[in-house]
């Protein structure tokens, strides 16, 4: 039991921070520009970098 | 997770998206230029532009601008005046045959706050963009075309979380961003498909959920003038319609008295959908760039120009408003106009992706039975 749920955990503790990191820009850009706008391009630009690096060795 | 949980997840997540996949398609291709159709109408030319005059040049009574807008389309009537935030000048003008015609029936173009001179703006009337739009917001099927586009979004989000649940089991003997390059060609795309589809998540989620609540948004409209409207212009239920209509010269500063702290975003003549028979629904935004999405309607009295309501916000009409920038992906300045797009090719792929896993798996189970029916034979 122990060991499937650390696993788990393990399986979804990046995709589940850049999730998060996701949603947060996405809603900061809401809020203002500059550094707002910044988290935003951080947050979406992270699974842009993983997405396209899959395509490369 | 039970093996007989996980069939049960996977046949979820394949049908969903198969069903979903043709529609996500068409919606991912046609919203790629949509994400740059500024840029795309200026390339074009199509983007309205105005002359250039000193800074101080004043502006022309907003009723001199009714006047101009029609004697440039005489026989018609107003609609909406809209205020670009680009360029205070430009005063976006709908014209319709009728206060009350659809609103792809209806003509739009700029004029020139100063000096009324109208400026065509040809992509809000047809051409390619508009076509792209079109096919984007309802493939020209009108309100069932909407809805039936609706529904492919919430498969498409019941599709994303099966998928999450199946990325577990999937992942569980391999490395985050792991992809196999030198096995087969099927499991270099199963990778693939579940690390781009497990990392655009939350941006297909919120594109994808706003998406629906902008397909709804007839409904939405629909709503709020049977709830909100009806009950602000309640004691004109009886009123005759009226013949002539005030000036609307001082509107807009009637409407900044009654909602101080705030800007106009549009106005709405009497008879559009926005407004009642009798009034100018000015509909102000906030000044925060969060209340700037959100919209209060001052409602004014067409004759006597008098305030008769300000409009309460329900919450449907604020998830509209916000779900608009969180779908466009225009909120955000350039970088996230071009993320917007890669995520959008990245989605692409995961559906392309989606399909060929489904057609190769199909295949390795015809090959086993038919060889079992060999062996049985």
């Amino acid at each position: 039991m122990k060991r499937q749920s650390s696993s788990l955990w393990t399986v979804f503790a990046m995709p589940g921070f850049i999730a998060l990191l996701g949603a947060l820009g996405l809603f900061a850009a809401l809020l203002g520009d500059g550094g707002w706008d910044a988290l935003a391009w951080v947050g979406l630009g992270l699974p842009a970098w993983y997405g396209l690096r899959g395509f490369f060795r | 997770m039970k093996s007989s949980t996980i069939r049960r997840w996977s046949s979820v997540h394949t049908w969903t998206s198969l069903i979903c996949t043709l529609f996500l398609l068409m919606l991912a291709l046609t919203g790629l230029p949509l994400i740059f159709h500024h840029e795309i109408d200026h390339l074009l030319g199509d983007a309205p532009e105005l002359k250039e005059m000193p800074a101080d040049t004043p502006k022309l009574d907003l009723q001199e601008l009714v006047l101009k807008a029609q004697a440039h389309r005489p026989g018609e009537v107003m609609q909406y005046f809209g205020w670009d935030e680009d360029d205070s000048n430009g005063v976006v003008t709908i014209m319709a045959a009728t206060a009350g015609t659809e609103p792809n029936s209806s003509h739009t173009f700029m004029l020139d706050a100063r000096s009324g001179d109208v400026v065509e703006m040809p992509s809000a009337n047809g051409g390619f963009m508009m076509t792209m739009l079109r096919l984007h917001v309802d493939m020209f099927a009108g309100l069932p075309g909407k809805l039936l586009l609706a529904f492919m979004g919430l498969l498409f989000v019941v599709a994303i979380i099966s998928g999450v649940v199946l990325y577990a089991p999937f992942m569980r003997r391999l490395k985050f961003a792991t992809v196999r390059h030198d096995k087969s060609s099927r499991l270099r795309w199963l990778d693939l498909h579940n690390l781009i589809g497990i990392v655009t998540l939350t941006w297909a989620l919120v594109v994808g959920v706003t998406g629906v609540i902008s397909a709804l948004s007839d409904l939405v409209i629909a709503a709020w003038r049977n709830e909100s409207l009806a009950a602000m212009v309640a004691p004109y239920r009886d009123a005759p319609p009226l013949t002539e209509l005030a000036p609307v010269s001082r509107v807009l500063d009637i409407a900044a008295d009654a909602a101080p702290g705030m800007q106009p975003d549009f106005i709405a003549f009497p008879g559009t959908r926005f407004s009642s028979e009798h009034h100018y629904a000015v509909f102000m935004k906030g000044s925060t760039h969060l209340t700037a999405h959100l919209l209060t309607p001052v409602l004014i009295d067409a004759s006597t120009l008098k305030v008769t309501a300000i409009g309460d916000r329900p919450w449907y009409m604020d998830a509209m408003g916000l779900s608009q920038p969180l779908h466009f992906g225009d909120y955000g300045g350039r970088p996230m106009q071009i993320l917007w797009a890669v995520l959008d090719v990245l989605t692409i792929i995961v559906l392309g992706s989606g399909v060929y896993l489904w057609v190769v798996r199909r295949r390795a189970i015809a090959t086993v039975s038919a060889a079992r029916a060999e062996v049985a034979g």
